[in-house]
Protein backbone atom coordinates (compact mmCIF):
# COMPACT_ATOMS: atom_id res chain seq x y z
CA UNK A 1 0.00 0.00 0.00
CA UNK A 2 1.51 3.79 -1.08
CA UNK A 3 2.07 5.75 1.82
CA UNK A 4 0.17 9.05 0.64
CA UNK A 5 2.44 12.09 0.80
CA UNK A 6 1.35 14.72 2.45
CA UNK A 7 1.58 18.80 0.97
CA UNK A 8 0.41 22.06 2.31
CA UNK A 9 -0.62 24.52 -0.46
CA UNK A 10 -1.02 28.08 -0.23
CA UNK A 11 -3.12 29.59 -3.06
CA UNK A 12 -3.37 33.13 -3.51
CA UNK A 13 -6.37 34.47 -5.14
CA UNK A 14 -6.22 38.11 -6.69
CA UNK A 15 -8.19 40.14 -9.35
CA UNK A 16 -6.97 39.85 -13.08
CA UNK A 17 -4.67 42.62 -13.52
CA UNK A 18 -7.13 44.00 -16.16
CA UNK A 19 -9.72 44.68 -13.44
CA UNK A 20 -9.77 48.30 -11.25
CA UNK A 21 -8.57 47.26 -7.78
CA UNK A 22 -10.29 49.46 -5.63
CA UNK A 23 -8.92 48.20 -2.33
CA UNK A 24 -5.55 47.65 -3.44
CA UNK A 25 -5.84 51.42 -4.65
CA UNK A 26 -6.90 52.55 -1.15
CA UNK A 27 -4.63 51.04 0.73
CA UNK A 28 -1.64 52.07 -1.35
CA UNK A 29 -2.93 55.29 -0.69
CA UNK A 30 -2.88 54.77 2.79
CA UNK A 31 0.85 53.58 2.68
CA UNK A 32 1.85 57.04 1.13
CA UNK A 33 -0.16 58.73 3.46
CA UNK A 34 2.08 56.77 6.32
CA UNK A 35 5.23 57.51 4.18
CA UNK A 36 5.74 54.37 2.02
CA UNK A 37 5.95 56.23 -1.03
CA UNK A 38 8.51 53.95 -2.10
CA UNK A 39 5.62 50.89 -2.31
CA UNK A 40 3.95 51.01 -5.56
CA UNK A 41 0.90 48.84 -7.54
CA UNK A 42 -0.50 47.32 -4.56
CA UNK A 43 -2.82 44.24 -5.57
CA UNK A 44 -5.04 43.11 -2.55
CA UNK A 45 -6.22 39.58 -2.37
CA UNK A 46 -7.51 36.31 -0.54
CA UNK A 47 -4.76 33.33 0.85
CA UNK A 48 -6.30 29.60 1.28
CA UNK A 49 -3.60 27.22 3.12
CA UNK A 50 -4.93 24.18 3.82
CA UNK A 51 -3.09 20.51 3.75
CA UNK A 52 -3.44 17.79 0.25
CA UNK A 53 -2.79 14.20 0.50
CA UNK A 54 -1.69 13.16 -3.15
CA UNK A 55 1.16 10.41 -4.46
CA UNK A 56 3.13 12.89 -5.63
CA UNK A 57 3.67 16.67 -6.16
CA UNK A 58 2.38 16.62 -9.53
CA UNK A 59 -0.93 15.22 -8.19
CA UNK A 60 -0.93 17.71 -5.46
CA UNK A 61 -0.89 20.22 -7.97
CA UNK A 62 -3.47 19.14 -9.86
CA UNK A 63 -5.88 18.58 -6.79
CA UNK A 64 -5.02 21.91 -6.04
CA UNK A 65 -5.56 23.47 -9.64
CA UNK A 66 -8.71 22.03 -10.12
CA UNK A 67 -10.38 23.31 -6.96
CA UNK A 68 -8.90 26.98 -7.65
CA UNK A 69 -10.91 26.30 -11.05
CA UNK A 70 -14.06 25.01 -9.37
CA UNK A 71 -14.69 26.95 -6.71
CA UNK A 72 -11.42 28.96 -4.82
CA UNK A 73 -11.13 31.34 -7.80
CA UNK A 74 -13.43 32.94 -10.15
CA UNK A 75 -11.89 32.43 -13.44
CA UNK A 76 -14.02 35.78 -15.04
CA UNK A 77 -12.11 37.99 -12.74
CA UNK A 78 -9.53 36.43 -10.49
CA UNK A 79 -6.17 34.88 -10.74
CA UNK A 80 -4.64 32.71 -8.32
CA UNK A 81 -0.84 31.36 -7.54
CA UNK A 82 -0.20 27.94 -6.10
CA UNK A 83 2.41 27.00 -3.64
CA UNK A 84 3.22 23.76 -2.41
CA UNK A 85 5.47 22.14 0.19
CA UNK A 86 5.91 18.76 1.24
CA UNK A 87 5.50 18.88 4.65
CA UNK A 88 5.10 14.71 4.88
CA UNK A 89 7.45 14.85 7.78
CA UNK A 90 5.90 17.41 9.63
CA UNK A 91 3.50 16.83 12.48
CA UNK A 92 -0.64 16.97 11.35
CA UNK A 93 -1.30 20.08 11.61
CA UNK A 94 -1.09 23.49 9.71
CA UNK A 95 1.69 25.27 9.85
CA UNK A 96 2.46 28.65 9.16
CA UNK B 1 -49.25 29.35 -12.91
CA UNK B 2 -46.95 28.95 -9.76
CA UNK B 3 -43.45 31.45 -9.19
CA UNK B 4 -41.27 29.57 -6.62
CA UNK B 5 -38.58 31.48 -4.41
CA UNK B 6 -35.53 29.76 -3.85
CA UNK B 7 -34.27 30.38 -0.16
CA UNK B 8 -30.73 29.72 0.78
CA UNK B 9 -28.97 29.91 3.99
CA UNK B 10 -28.54 33.54 4.47
CA UNK B 11 -31.20 34.99 2.02
CA UNK B 12 -33.46 37.65 3.33
CA UNK B 13 -35.37 38.97 0.69
CA UNK B 14 -37.63 36.08 0.03
CA UNK B 15 -40.30 37.25 2.16
CA UNK B 16 -40.56 40.61 0.20
CA UNK B 17 -40.15 38.67 -3.04
CA UNK B 18 -43.22 36.51 -1.77
CA UNK B 19 -45.23 39.08 -0.58
CA UNK B 20 -44.37 41.30 -3.50
CA UNK B 21 -45.72 37.68 -5.58
CA UNK B 22 -48.57 36.79 -3.45
CA UNK B 23 -50.42 40.19 -2.02
CA UNK B 24 -49.08 42.80 -4.67
CA UNK B 25 -49.44 40.74 -7.62
CA UNK B 26 -52.03 38.06 -6.59
CA UNK B 27 -49.93 34.62 -8.00
CA UNK B 28 -49.83 31.51 -6.08
CA UNK B 29 -45.77 31.01 -5.13
CA UNK B 30 -43.96 28.55 -3.14
CA UNK B 31 -40.72 29.02 -1.37
CA UNK B 32 -38.33 26.17 -2.60
CA UNK B 33 -35.58 25.17 -0.03
CA UNK B 34 -31.87 25.38 -1.16
CA UNK B 35 -31.58 21.35 -0.09
CA UNK B 36 -34.28 20.51 -1.92
CA UNK B 37 -33.72 18.59 -5.47
CA UNK B 38 -37.26 19.20 -7.24
CA UNK B 39 -38.94 22.15 -8.62
CA UNK B 40 -43.03 21.68 -8.72
CA UNK B 41 -43.75 21.10 -12.29
CA UNK B 42 -46.56 23.77 -12.37
CA UNK B 43 -43.96 26.51 -11.42
CA UNK B 44 -43.09 28.61 -14.35
CA UNK B 45 -40.78 31.30 -13.09
CA UNK B 46 -38.11 30.66 -10.06
CA UNK B 47 -37.00 33.60 -8.27
CA UNK B 48 -33.37 33.85 -6.56
CA UNK B 49 -34.22 36.65 -3.91
CA UNK B 50 -31.51 39.16 -2.26
CA UNK B 51 -29.56 38.00 0.44
CA UNK B 52 -26.29 37.03 2.31
CA UNK B 53 -26.43 33.47 1.03
CA UNK B 54 -23.72 31.58 3.26
CA UNK B 55 -22.60 34.98 4.40
CA UNK B 56 -20.84 36.08 0.68
CA UNK B 57 -18.21 33.69 2.42
CA UNK B 58 -15.52 33.23 -0.25
CA UNK B 59 -17.09 35.46 -2.98
CA UNK B 60 -21.02 36.52 -2.70
CA UNK B 61 -22.60 33.34 -4.60
CA UNK B 62 -19.83 31.14 -4.59
CA UNK B 63 -21.20 28.40 -2.27
CA UNK B 64 -24.92 29.02 -2.88
CA UNK B 65 -24.26 28.46 -6.88
CA UNK B 66 -23.40 24.70 -5.16
CA UNK B 67 -26.52 24.06 -3.86
CA UNK B 68 -28.52 21.31 -4.54
CA UNK B 69 -31.49 22.95 -5.97
CA UNK B 70 -29.20 24.94 -8.52
CA UNK B 71 -29.02 21.93 -10.61
CA UNK B 72 -32.20 21.98 -10.72
CA UNK B 73 -32.57 25.69 -11.33
CA UNK B 74 -29.96 25.41 -14.12
CA UNK B 75 -32.57 22.44 -16.03
CA UNK B 76 -35.29 24.87 -15.50
CA UNK B 77 -33.72 27.42 -17.32
CA UNK B 78 -32.31 24.83 -20.30
CA UNK B 79 -35.36 24.24 -20.47
CA UNK B 80 -36.35 27.88 -21.15
CA UNK B 81 -38.15 28.37 -18.10
CA UNK B 82 -38.12 31.85 -16.54
CA UNK B 83 -35.52 32.49 -14.10
CA UNK B 84 -35.28 35.73 -12.26
CA UNK B 85 -32.10 36.57 -9.83
CA UNK B 86 -32.20 39.87 -8.06
CA UNK B 87 -29.11 41.34 -6.31
CA UNK B 88 -27.69 38.69 -4.34
CA UNK B 89 -29.68 36.00 -6.76
CA UNK B 90 -27.86 37.74 -9.75
CA UNK B 91 -24.41 37.15 -7.58
CA UNK B 92 -25.14 33.34 -8.06
CA UNK B 93 -26.37 33.22 -11.20
CA UNK B 94 -22.84 34.62 -12.67
CA UNK B 95 -21.17 32.29 -10.66
CA UNK B 96 -23.43 29.69 -11.92
CA UNK B 97 -22.87 31.11 -15.01
CA UNK B 98 -26.26 30.99 -16.40
CA UNK B 99 -25.49 34.59 -17.22
CA UNK B 100 -21.92 36.38 -18.21
CA UNK B 101 -19.92 38.27 -16.36
CA UNK B 102 -19.05 38.56 -12.75
CA UNK B 103 -20.29 41.40 -10.01
CA UNK B 104 -17.05 42.30 -7.92
CA UNK B 105 -16.74 45.25 -4.81
CA UNK B 106 -18.31 48.40 -5.64
CA UNK B 107 -16.01 51.46 -6.06
CA UNK B 108 -16.14 52.88 -3.38
CA UNK B 109 -15.70 50.13 -1.04
CA UNK B 110 -18.76 51.03 0.39
CA UNK B 111 -22.23 49.29 0.96
CA UNK B 112 -24.59 51.01 -0.81
CA UNK B 113 -28.10 51.40 0.58
CA UNK B 114 -30.33 53.61 -1.62
CA UNK B 115 -32.59 54.53 -4.58
CA UNK B 116 -31.47 54.70 -7.53
CA UNK B 117 -32.71 55.68 -11.20
CA UNK B 118 -32.47 52.87 -13.66
CA UNK B 119 -33.29 53.08 -17.38
CA UNK B 120 -34.93 49.95 -19.58
CA UNK B 121 -32.86 49.23 -22.61
CA UNK B 122 -35.07 46.60 -23.82
CA UNK B 123 -38.94 45.96 -23.52
CA UNK B 124 -38.60 43.05 -25.65
CA UNK B 125 -38.29 40.61 -22.55
CA UNK B 126 -40.21 38.73 -20.49
CA UNK B 127 -38.91 40.43 -17.83
CA UNK B 128 -39.80 44.34 -18.92
CA UNK B 129 -42.66 44.11 -21.48
CA UNK B 130 -44.42 46.12 -18.75
CA UNK B 131 -42.38 48.93 -19.62
CA UNK B 132 -41.25 51.05 -22.20
CA UNK B 133 -37.51 51.50 -24.06
CA UNK B 134 -36.03 54.69 -22.59
CA UNK B 135 -38.49 54.67 -18.88
CA UNK B 136 -36.60 55.68 -16.19
CA UNK B 137 -37.35 53.49 -13.03
CA UNK B 138 -37.08 54.47 -9.27
CA UNK B 139 -36.01 51.18 -7.23
CA UNK B 140 -33.59 51.07 -3.73
CA UNK B 141 -30.58 48.76 -4.53
CA UNK B 142 -28.78 47.90 -0.97
CA UNK B 143 -24.96 46.28 -2.19
CA UNK B 144 -21.41 46.23 -1.36
CA UNK B 145 -20.73 43.55 -4.30
CA UNK B 146 -23.10 45.17 -7.21
CA UNK B 147 -20.44 46.29 -9.67
CA UNK B 148 -21.32 44.51 -12.76
CA UNK B 149 -17.83 43.29 -14.81
CA UNK B 150 -17.36 41.69 -18.67
CA UNK B 151 -14.37 41.82 -20.56
CA UNK B 152 -14.83 43.98 -23.68
CA UNK B 153 -15.96 41.23 -26.17
CA UNK B 154 -18.22 40.34 -23.78
CA UNK B 155 -20.11 43.47 -23.34
CA UNK B 156 -20.21 43.47 -27.49
CA UNK B 157 -22.06 40.44 -27.58
CA UNK B 158 -24.28 42.16 -24.72
CA UNK B 159 -25.11 44.80 -26.48
CA UNK B 160 -25.61 42.93 -30.27
CA UNK B 161 -27.88 40.54 -28.73
CA UNK B 162 -29.48 43.81 -27.10
CA UNK B 163 -28.63 41.55 -23.47
CA UNK B 164 -28.67 44.55 -21.03
CA UNK B 165 -32.25 45.01 -19.35
CA UNK B 166 -31.41 48.10 -17.45
CA UNK B 167 -28.56 50.67 -17.28
CA UNK B 168 -28.06 52.99 -14.07
CA UNK B 169 -28.85 56.54 -14.99
CA UNK B 170 -30.04 60.16 -14.00
CA UNK B 171 -34.07 60.95 -13.44
CA UNK B 172 -34.14 62.21 -16.70
CA UNK B 173 -32.57 59.01 -18.08
CA UNK B 174 -29.40 59.81 -19.16
CA UNK B 175 -26.49 57.64 -18.42
CA UNK B 176 -23.23 59.20 -16.92
CA UNK B 177 -20.79 58.62 -14.32
CA UNK B 178 -22.85 60.04 -11.30
CA UNK B 179 -25.79 57.94 -12.09
CA UNK B 180 -23.62 54.83 -11.78
CA UNK B 181 -23.47 54.11 -7.99
CA UNK B 182 -21.18 51.34 -7.91
CA UNK B 183 -18.36 51.56 -11.35
CA UNK B 184 -20.62 48.88 -12.95
CA UNK B 185 -19.19 48.71 -16.91
CA UNK B 186 -21.49 50.84 -19.21
CA UNK B 187 -24.08 51.37 -16.06
CA UNK B 188 -25.62 48.03 -16.17
CA UNK B 189 -27.49 47.10 -14.02
CA UNK B 190 -29.40 43.93 -15.57
CA UNK B 191 -29.36 42.07 -18.03
CA UNK B 192 -30.55 38.68 -19.38
CA UNK B 193 -29.18 35.77 -20.78
CA UNK B 194 -29.00 35.12 -25.38
CA UNK B 195 -32.34 33.32 -24.63
CA UNK B 196 -33.64 35.93 -23.07
CA UNK B 197 -35.14 33.39 -20.51
CA UNK B 198 -33.02 34.29 -17.70
CA UNK B 199 -32.18 37.56 -16.00
CA UNK B 200 -30.21 39.53 -13.37
CA UNK B 201 -30.73 42.29 -11.72
CA UNK B 202 -28.72 43.87 -9.05
CA UNK B 203 -31.83 46.89 -7.51
CA UNK B 204 -34.51 45.40 -5.62
CA UNK B 205 -37.76 45.35 -7.79
CA UNK B 206 -39.63 43.29 -4.84
CA UNK B 207 -38.80 47.10 -2.86
CA UNK B 208 -40.90 48.67 -5.01
CA UNK B 209 -43.99 47.34 -5.75
CA UNK B 210 -45.85 49.30 -3.32
CA UNK B 211 -47.19 53.64 -3.31
CA UNK B 212 -46.14 53.15 0.43
CA UNK B 213 -42.71 51.67 0.11
CA UNK B 214 -41.85 55.30 -2.19
CA UNK B 215 -42.13 53.62 -5.96
CA UNK B 216 -43.85 51.15 -7.95
CA UNK B 217 -42.05 51.11 -10.37
CA UNK B 218 -40.33 47.75 -9.83
CA UNK B 219 -43.94 45.57 -10.07
CA UNK B 220 -43.29 45.96 -13.64
CA UNK B 221 -40.57 43.28 -14.04
CA UNK B 222 -42.96 40.78 -12.13
CA UNK B 223 -46.17 41.99 -14.14
CA UNK B 224 -44.39 40.92 -17.52
CA UNK B 225 -43.42 37.70 -16.20
CA UNK B 226 -46.98 37.12 -15.35
CA UNK B 227 -48.16 38.08 -18.91
CA UNK B 228 -45.21 36.46 -20.50
CA UNK B 229 -46.09 33.15 -19.08
CA UNK B 230 -49.84 33.86 -19.45
CA UNK B 231 -48.90 34.56 -23.42
CA UNK B 232 -47.19 31.32 -23.95
CA UNK B 233 -49.34 29.23 -21.85
CA UNK B 234 -52.07 30.25 -23.94
CA UNK B 235 -50.61 30.11 -26.84
CA UNK B 236 -49.49 26.69 -25.99
CA UNK B 237 -45.68 27.27 -26.75
CA UNK B 238 -42.95 25.88 -24.87
CA UNK B 239 -40.84 28.99 -25.05
CA UNK B 240 -41.57 32.51 -25.21
CA UNK B 241 -40.45 33.86 -28.51
CA UNK B 242 -39.45 37.86 -28.37
CA UNK B 243 -40.75 38.26 -32.09
CA UNK B 244 -44.45 36.92 -31.38
CA UNK B 245 -45.32 39.56 -29.18
CA UNK B 246 -46.94 43.34 -30.47
CA UNK B 247 -44.82 45.78 -30.51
Amino acid sequence: METKKRYTASVIVTLRKNIDDAQGKTIESALHTLGFLQIRNVRAGKVFRFQVEADSEEQAYRIVEKACEKLLANPVIEDYEIVLKDSSQEKAQMSI
Amino acid sequence: MKFGVVIFPGSNCDRDTLYALSTVLGVDVVPLWHKERDIPSDVECVVLPGGFSYGDYLRAGAIARFSPIMQEVEQFARKGKYVLGICNGFQILTEAQLLPGALVRNLSLRFICRDVYIRVENCRTPFTTEYRDGQVLRIPIAHSEGRYYIDPDGLKALEDNEQILFRYATADGVITDEANPNGSVANIAGIVNERKNVCGMMPHPERAVEYILGSEDGKGVFASLINAIHLFQKEGTAQWVPSDLPS
